[in-house]
């Protein structure tokens, strides 16, 4: 019985249960509704969530449990020397999958009829070949070995479908019995439905944790992949970064890691001063008129998709830069020879981060305690000297933590710095230019990861592989960034509050 | 503020002395710093938008030409029978576009090969497909709209200039100087461009039929899963949360990990897209849906991404709640499931909207995930036939393909990028603007 039709029964079922518990219930009040414990639809949803959710947490495990076992069992019937000759048991492992959802797909569209199905020999018949007329492409011939395990694989799969079916009809049938046979006026169907709505409000929390687990699980296992065939510490400390799909590459984190923290300072230095001054000007200055048109302006920098700050790079800024600093420029410099460079990237980030910092600390700066501002005033400082004597001082560890937070933004943002950046890393050893030349190409890790993923390499390869590594050092870099900043700001606020 | 010094001279009391000066005029300058950076910050709002706008603009208007093409049977069948179908229709038009400028009185000595480099290389498939579908047209003369070649749409825009023809192997000036007349014949005319909206991408060579239709579907589709996957959930976190979560580690490892995800770069959760749904989910299930560049992934992949971003704004609401609602329900009777599920969710319901909207609005955004799920498509995207495809795919979405476009080598595609933005702006600004009315309209202060 196919999972849509068993799941269809167990709605079915449990709609019949839903009216049948509530009548039932009302007819052992003798229809008052006064006399019932719970109100009558408790009594329908009891019966409706006994008869599917037992049976649908069953259904689900067996379905990890079949889709783990099966394929075990198929290949511990595989000889080794077939698993090497194929590459890994991953693979031979695709290769029946693809062969017995084939002849599967033959029987559904009656191509074959069941017993041909089972009896097919790569002797007489090219299997690839005859399910390629059914639209079925193979990627390479099938080995007899092969279609003995998808044969085989079939054999399995309908056995463990067939009893999935049985058992996790019984249960649903089982729950439903159970649960008509409680409902009786007086019994609390009201405690167990909300118990019940309760795991399942656990349950979305807790999707939190398990995204947070799957992020660091996934990447961990394709790390460990990874530093198999590629030293942790030729990485972590590697000097160079020279890719090459055929082998043999160069995968130095280092290089990725200065263009990203390049970038990252060319951004910084630009967001910092601006929004930090504008947070000033609004908060101690501005007209409540100003500030209400000016704040909410500087916030759409933020709103608006990287993407588009991509685009901005590539096709505007970047020429634009171009045309002052490159060769026949503006300003008759050739320093320039791409419209691609740490500094536009930088710039443009920067223009992006702006209302980040100036949203942030406009909050801190606000935070600050009048008395303090009346108490300098009284003193005798101008307003300037408030600020920057009393206030900056005051709300430096919160200032400090927006300016965190912005970094770690601009070390993980990804469009701007694929678009603008370009995909060159930076080289340590030939000349300063190459790696502190602000007008030179420079890549980063983000670039890196999208570059080696969507790349055509071999999944298994370690150029490919080492994308997760660099991703997993992107979570810690900023994922400590975040703790640090944020242990940061709530210190200072305890100071107030 | 310093150290008193004795003054040498007591200065007039009406006149500022040098250090009250100096203290005034670095007040003064301290303004003007930040004045200078709103400016400087809106400024670069205003450049932008004027990029948008200005760049983006183009590519809803569309160049194309009015040509009579008698549709003789013979010259069909002929045309079907030849190996090289779609050149065949070629010549085809290019007859019916030489007839077209006698008939208006426009004199050229251009070859036939020449002429025809006008219109685009879409024209002879759509006639084609136009003949097939409609075979009882053969032997009438049809009004056929056909695209003009990118180059002379971007004469048209103001892209392309004689300069760059001069040098240009795709165009020549003389090309340049026959649509010039015929756009005061009117053979040839810029008008709006619906196919950019409805139509499918185009390949490489084809800039001016390409469309941006099945980004909008992909889009819409993933904001479908978003909506559905993040929405629940997240309301359903924020209630256990903020209601019924007792103080101890388990609920405060919940509150770090969603403070913590709202700050995890979004390309991480395109990995985890990729290792889990893809390269784990999809082979374990077989399923269609769980696959490289499929609608329902990315969709997936933006649901946890937005989750925090929901769950923050939706608790913040419940919060906004005040308890005396709580205590009154509590009071007759209901129990705190019925309270909060009764009470509480439906007056907190306006502000989970603005929230949630919000946080769609993000995700719709967001392109950084959906190149490692490959919604991507290097050969040009085509609208879903049907359900399992609008969610299956191949799919893509907004902001993948205004990156796609952004890759491809002829400059033509930067502004169908530039014009997807657009699009794509204006969904993102609709959907911040109904937040803001919602909260206007139904915002409560208790």
């Amino acid at each position: 019985m196919s999972i849509s039709y068993l799941l269809l029964v167990i709605l079915a079922l449990s709609a019949v249960g839903f009216f049948l518990g509530r009548a039932r219930a009302l007819q052992s009040a003798g229809g008052d509704k006064r006399s019932l414990h719970s109100q009558p639809q408790h009594y329908g949803w009891h019966v409706a969530i006994l008869a599917s959710a037992p049976a649908l947490l069953v259904l689900v495990a067996w379905l990890l449990v079949q889709f783990i076992a099966v394929p075990n069992a198929v290949l511990q019937a595989i000889p080794q020397s077939e698993i090497d000759a194929v590459g890994s048991r991953d693979l031979v492992m695709t290769q029946i999958q693809d062969v017995a959802n084939g002849i599967d797909q033959a029987v559904a569209q009656g191509v074959m009829s069941p017993d041909q199905a089972e009896n097919i020999r790569t002797e007489f018949t090219n299997v690839r070949d005859r399910l390629a007329e059914i639209g079925v492409a193979l990627g390479s011939d099938v080995t007899p070995v092969v279609l003995e395990g998808a044969q085989e694989f079939r054999l399995k799969m309908n056995a463990w479908s067939f009893w999935r079916g049985i058992v996790v009809l019984l249960i649903a049938v089982a729950g439903f019995a159970l649960a008509l046979a409680r409902t009786h006026k007086d019994f609390r169907s009201r405690n167990v439905v909300e118990n019940a709505i309760l795991v399942v409000l656990v349950a979305a929390a807790s999707i939190a944790i398990f995204t947070t687990i799957g992020i660091v699980l996934s990447m961990l296992f394709e790390t460990m992949r990874f530093f198999d065939s590629y030293s942790p510490a030729r990485f972590f400390f590697g000097t160079e970064w020279a890719p090459n799909f055929r082998g043999n590459s160069d995968l130095g984190f280092l290089p990725l890691l200065w263009g990203t923290l390049y970038i990252s300072v060319v951004a910084l230095m630009v967001a910092v001063p601006i929004g930090l001054f504008a947070a000033i000007y609004l908060s101690e200055y501005a007209s409540n008129g100003l500030r209400s048109v000016a704040k909410p302006l500087l916030e759409i920098l933020a709103g608006i998709p990287t993407i588009v700050y991509g685009l901005f790079a590539l096709t505007t800024f970047g020429p634009l830069l171009l045309g002052l600093f490159g060769q026949g420029g503006a300003l008759g410099v050739q320093w320039m020879a791409d419209g691609r460079s740490v500094i536009t990237a930088g710039i443009v980030m920067g223009i992006m981060l702006i209302p980040f910092v100036s949203s942030l600390s406009d909050d801190i700066i606000n935070a600050v305690p009048q008395a303090m501002r009346d108490g300098s005033y009284g003193l005798g400082a101008t307003q300037s000297e408030t600020v920057k004597q009393v206030i900056l001082p005051a709300a430096l560890p919160g200032i400090v933590g927006a300016i965190l937070l912005a970094a770690s933004r601009a070390i993980g943002e990804t469009m701007i710095v694929v678009m603008g950046a370009g995909a060159t890393a930076a080289v340590f050893y030939e000349s300063p230019d190459r790696y502190l030349n602000p007008f030179e190409i420079m890549t980063t890790i983000t670039t890196r990861v999208v570059a080696q993923l969507t790349g055509d390499g071999q999944f298994n390869s370690p150029e490919t592989l080492v994308a997760f590594a660099l991703g997993l050092t992107l979570f810690c870099l900023t994922l400590l960034l975040n703790v640090y900043a944020l242990y940061i700001v709530r210190k200072y606020q305890e100071q107030y509050v | 503020m310093t150290d008193a010094t004795v003054p040498a001279a007591r200065p007039s009391l009406l006149g500022d002395d040098a250090r009250t000066k100096r203290r005034q005029a670095s007040e003064k300058r301290f303004q003007a710093y930040g004045l200078v950076a709103i400016c400087i910050g809106l400024a670069m709002l205003i450049f932008l938008v004027w990029t948008i706008v200005g760049s983006g603009w183009n590519a809803f208007f569309q160049t194309r030409l009015n040509v009579s093409v008698p549709l003789v049977q013979e010259e069909i069948d002929k045309a079907e029978k030849g190996l090289l179908k779609t050149s065949a229709y070629r010549k085809l038009i290019g007859t019916a576009l030489q007839a077209e400028l006698v008939e208006a009185g426009i004199e050229t000595d251009m070859d036939d090969k020449e002429l025809i480099g006008i219109v685009s290389k879409r024209a002879s498939s759509e006639l084609r497909e136009y003949v097939l579908a409609n075979p009882q047209a053969i032997g009438t003369t049809v009004e056929f709209n056909f695209l003009a070649q990118s180059f002379i749409d971007g004469y048209f825009k103001g892209r392309v200039t004689r300069d760059i023809a001069e040098r240009s192997r795709n165009v020549s000036v003389s090309q340049l100087d026959l649509v010039d007349r015929m756009r005061q014949a009117g053979i040839i005319a810029k008008g709006f461009n619906l196919a950019f909206l409805t139509g499918n991408d185009a390949s490489e060579s084809s800039p001016e039929a390409a469309g941006f239709g099945p980004a909008i579907i992909g889009s819409l589709a993933m904001m479908i899963v978003v909506a559905i996957g993040s929405i629940t959930i997240g309301v359903a976190a924020s209630i256990f949360l903020e209601e019924f979560a007792p103080r101890n580690r388990v609920t405060d490892l919940i509150e770090v990990n969603i403070s913590n995800l709202a700050a995890v770069p979004s390309i991480v959760f395109g990995i985890l897209g990729l290792a889990v749904f893809i390269n784990y989910l999809g082979p374990l299930s077989g399923d269609d849906w769980l696959k490289n560049n499929s609608a329902f992934v990315g969709g997936l992949v933006l649901t946890l991404m937005t989750l925090p971003t929901i769950i923050i704004s939706t608790r913040a609401s419940l919060r906004a709640v005040p308890q005396s609602i709580r205590d009154a329900a509590l009071g007759v009777g209901a129990s705190k499931m019925q309270t909060v599920f009764h009470h509480v969710l439906p007056l907190a319901a306006p502000g989970i909207l603005t929230g949630s909207i919000i946080g769609l609005a993000q995700a719709l955004g967001e392109s950084a995930p959906l190149l490692l799920v490959g919604l991507v498509l290097a050969q040009g995207a085509s609208l879903p036939e049907n359900i399992g495809d609008f969610f299956g795919g191949p799919n893509t979405a907004m902001p993948a393909q205004i990156y796609q476009w952004s890759t491809r080598a002829d400059p033509a595609f930067y502004e169908r990028a530039w014009g997807g933005i657009i699009i794509l702006l204006v969904f993102l600004v609709t959907m911040n603007t109904l937040a803001v009315i919602l909260r206007r309209r139904f915002e409560r202060r208790w």
